[in-house]
C-alpha cells in the first residue's frame, strides 16, 4: 500500500510499504477512506519530537471501513464493514487509567513504556505514528491502518454525515473541547486562545459552546486570525501587538478569567532576543521546547484563573514563571486528550447541528500529495488552515 | 544480583496469584524465561536460553505457597544456577486492584555460565525486571502483550532503540513471528 512516511528532519515521501495485518487479538485493519494532517505531527516533522526512525508511517487523525478484525475482537462493539473514526491515543479501556477515563495516559498501550518512563517519569499510551516514545505504532496516513484494541476506541458512524463531518473527532475537536472544558468556564468568563490553527479555533468553538462571554484569539497569521474573526471572536496579532497590554484592554484591566494554550512547544515569539535565546537553547537541546504561548499565557491570566494546555511539551522548559502561577493562585491543567471520552458527546452535537467541524478545512489533497500538504500547512502557505489527505 | 519491582494491576489478588501460581505463565511475559515447567507437588523445571544458542536449566522447588498472597521458590541444593524469587500480591487502597511486589536474586555462576545468565539480564537488570512486570499487568489486564510496529517482537522486544520503523512488517518478518507462534495466524 501507499504510506506516508518520515525519512529525516523536515522530509516526508509517500513510498510502498507491505499492508498491515493482525498482530495482536483485539487488532483491527481499517481502509482508511480520509485522514489529515495535524501541528502535532509538525512536531515530528523537524525532529523535535525524539525516536522517529527512518521510514514511520506518520499520521494519527483517520477514518475508514474495517475489512479485517481479530478473533479477539468484541463482535458486538466492531465488525468488518463498519465505518469508524479512530481516536489517536490506543487505549485498553482496562486499566485503572482507562477506567479513570484518562486514555491517553493508559498503562497498558506503549510497548515502549521503558523509555517513556525515563523522559516522562511515567509512561503514557501508545500513539498512532506519533514515534517510538509514544509506542512506534505505524499511523494512518496511508491506505490501511492496524488499530489495537479495536472493539475500545473506534466509534462507528451509522448515520449518512459525511467524513468531512467527523473525522476529527479522531483528534482536533475533541483537544480543542477539552481545552475549553479544562477552562471550566463560567457566566461571564473571558477566554483568550493563543494558536488558531484548527486545535485553537475548535478550542473557541468550545469555549463559546459553554458559555464564554467573549473569546479571544491570538496568532501572527492573518488569514488564520481573520478565520477565528469570521465567527465573532476577538483577534490580537502578537507580531505588531503587545499581547498582555492588549488582553488588559479587552478585559477593562482583569486580564482574561482562562487562557487556552494551544499552540505547544514550538511557539514563535514577536520579542526577537527571547526567541533567539530559546532557538539556541533548544539547538543545543539544554532546553527542548519554546514556550512563549505558556509563559505569556500564565503571566496574563487573571489571579485565581485557569491556564489549560493543550499545545503539546515534549521535554524541558526554561524560564517557567513559577512565580507567577504560584503567588496569583492559578491552576495550570493539561493533557494529550482522552479522546475517547469525547467521541459520542461530540458526534451528537455534530449531528444536532451545534458544531461545524468542516468550517477549518481548506485544503483536500490525494495521500499522494502529502508532501506538498506538510510544506503549505507548516509554512503558512496559500491560506492552510487544515488539510485533508484522501487515499 | 538481587531485583525488585513492582506493579499495580487492575484484578483482585485471588485472580493474579492464580495465573502467578501456574508457574507455566512466567515464561510467556519473563523475556529472560523459555520455559517453566511443573514436574511435582512443589518442583518446577526451569529453562532460560542464553546467547550463542546455549540453554542455561535448573530445578526449583516452591518454598512458600500462601493462596492470594505469596509465593516463593529456590533451585535446589547443587543446580547450575543459584536463584530464588519471592512475589507479595497485596491489595492495593480503594479497590484499585493487587499490587505485585516481586524479588528475584540471581547468584552469578563462575565462568561462562555466569557471564551468559549476565549477559542474558543485560546492561540494566532491573529495567528489565520493570519490563517483564509491565507484560505481566498487560496479560493480566488485556489478555495479551501489546505489539507496535516497532516493537512487534513480544516479551524479546527488550534491547529496544534503535527499533524497526513504525510501518508494516514484510512477509519475511511476519513468517519470522509465525515460526515462534508470537502472532496471529
Ligand atoms: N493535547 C492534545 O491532545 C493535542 C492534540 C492535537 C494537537 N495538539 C497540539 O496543539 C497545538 C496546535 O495544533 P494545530 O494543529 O492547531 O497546529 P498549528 O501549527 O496549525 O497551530 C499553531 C498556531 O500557533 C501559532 N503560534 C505560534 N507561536 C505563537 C505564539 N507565541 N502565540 C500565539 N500563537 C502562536 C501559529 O502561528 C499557528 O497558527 C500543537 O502543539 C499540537 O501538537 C495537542
Ligand atoms: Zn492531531
Ligand atoms: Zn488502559
Amino acid at each position: 500500500m501507499k504510506a506516508n512516511c518520515w525519512v529525516g528532519p523536515n522530509k516526508v515521501e509517500v513510498q510502498d510499504v507491505p499492508d498491515p495485518t493482525i498482530l495482536n487479538g483485539r487488532d483491527a485493519v481499517v481502509r482508511i477512506t480520509s485522514t489529515a494532517i495535524c501541528g502535532s505531527d509538525l512536531h515530528l516533522l523537524d525532529g523535535y519530537v525524539p525516536t522517529m526512525e527512518k521510514g514511520d508511517v506518520l499520521g494519527h487523525e483517520f477514518m475508514g471501513e474495517v475489512v479485517e478484525v481479530g478473533p479477539g475482537v468484541d463482535g458486538s462493539r466492531l465488525r468488518v464493514g463498519d465505518r469508524v473514526v479512530v481516536p489517536f491515543p490506543i487505549a485498553c479501556g482496562a486499566c485503572l487509567a482507562c477506567r479513570a477515563e484518562l486514555y491517553s495516559c493508559c498503562e497498558n498501550t506503549n510497548p515502549n513504556a521503558g523509555v517513556a518512563e525515563k523522559m516522562f517519569g511515567h509512561p503514557v499510551a501508545g500513539i498512532f505514528g506519533y514515534s517510538h516514545l509514544t509506542g512506534g505504532f505505524a499511523g494512518g496516513q496511508a491506505e490501511y491502518a492496524r488499530v489495537p484494541f479495536a472493539d475500545v476506541g473506534p466509534i462507528r458512524i451509522e448515520s449518512d454525515l459525511d467524513d468531512e463531518h467527523v473525522l476529527f473527532l479522531s483528534d482536533i475537536l475533541p483537544t480543542g473541547y477539552m481545552g475549553a472544558e479544562m477552562c471550566d468556564i463560567q457566566d461571564g468568563d473571558v477566554v483568550a486562545v493563543w494558536g488558531a490553527g484548527p486545535v485553537g479555533q475548535f478550542a473557541m468553538d468550545s469555549a463559546r459552546m459553554l458559555g464564554a462571554d467573549t473569546v479571544i484569539a491570538i496568532d501572527d497569521v492573518s488569514y488564520r486570525l481573520e478565520m477565528a474573526a469570521s465567527q465573532g471572536y476577538r483577534t490580537i496579532d502578537y507580531s505588531d501587538t503587545d499581547v498582555r497590554s492588549a488582553l488588559l484592554e479587552l478585559t477593562g484591566g482583569r486580564g482574561p478569567d482562562k487562557c487556552i494554550d494551544a499552540v505547544g512547544m514550538e511557539a514563535s515569539h514577536g520579542t526577537a532576543h527571547v526567541h533567539l535565546y530559546d532557538r539556541l537553547k533548544q539547538a543545543v537541546r539544554s532546553e527542548s521546547d519554546r514556550p512563549h504561548a505558556l509563559r505569556q499565557a500564565i503571566l496574563s491570566c487573571r489571579s485565581g484563573g485557569i491556564v489549560s494546555v493543550i499545545g503539546v511539551y515534549g521535554g524541558l522548559v526554561d524560564k517557567f514563571p513559577a512565580g507567577a502561577w504560584m503567588n496569583r493562585s492559578l491552576t495550570l491543567r493539561t493533557g494529550q486528550c482522552h479522546v475517547q471520552r469525547y467521541m459520542r458527546p461530540l458526534l451528537d452535537r455534530i449531528e444536532r447541528g451545534e458544531i461545524d467541524p468542516t468550517r477549518v478545512i481548506t485544503h483536500r489533497l490525494p495521500l499522494a500529495e502529502a508532501p506538498h500538504g506538510y510544506d503549505i500547512f507548516k509554512n503558512k502557505a496559500d491560506g492552510c488552515e487544515k488539510v485533508v489527505l484522501k487515499p | 544480583m538481587e531485583l525488585t519491582s513492582a506493579t499495580t494491576v487492575n484484578k483482585p489478588p485471588q485472580e493474579v496469584y492464580d495465573f502467578w501460581h501456574r508457574l507455566e505463565n512466567l515464561a510467556t511475559f519473563m523475556a529472560h524465561l523459555d520455559d517453566v515447567r511443573v514436574t511435582g507437588p512443589s518442583s518446577s523445571h526451569w529453562a532460560a536460553s542464553a546467547p550463542f544458542d546455549t540453554v542455561v536449566e535448573w530445578d526449583a522447588v516452591t518454598t512458600g505457597d500462601v493462596a492470594a498472597e505469596r509465593i516463593a521458590w529456590a533451585s535446589v541444593e547443587g543446580a547450575d544456577v543459584d536463584t530464588s524469587g519471592e512475589v507479595l500480591f497485596v491489595p492495593a487502597p480503594g479497590g484499585r486492584g493487587t499490587e505485585v511486589l516481586v524479588t528475584l536474586r540471581y547468584d552469578m555462576p563462575a565462568g561462562a555460565l555466569g557471564k551468559a545468565v549476565a549477559r542474558y539480564f543485560g546492561d540494566d537488570p532491573s529495567q528489565a525486571l520493570d519490563d517483564d512486570l509491565r507484560r505481566f499487568k498487560q496479560v493480566m489486564e488485556t489478555g495479551e502483550v501489546v505489539r507496535s510496529e516497532g516493537a512487534p517482537w513480544g516479551k524479546r522486544a527488550r534491547k529496544e532503540f534503535p527499533q524497526r520503523p513504525a510501518r508494516p512488517l514484510s512477509e519475511e518478518e511476519l513468517q519470522e513471528l509465525r515460526a515462534r507462534k508470537e502472532v496471529m495466524a
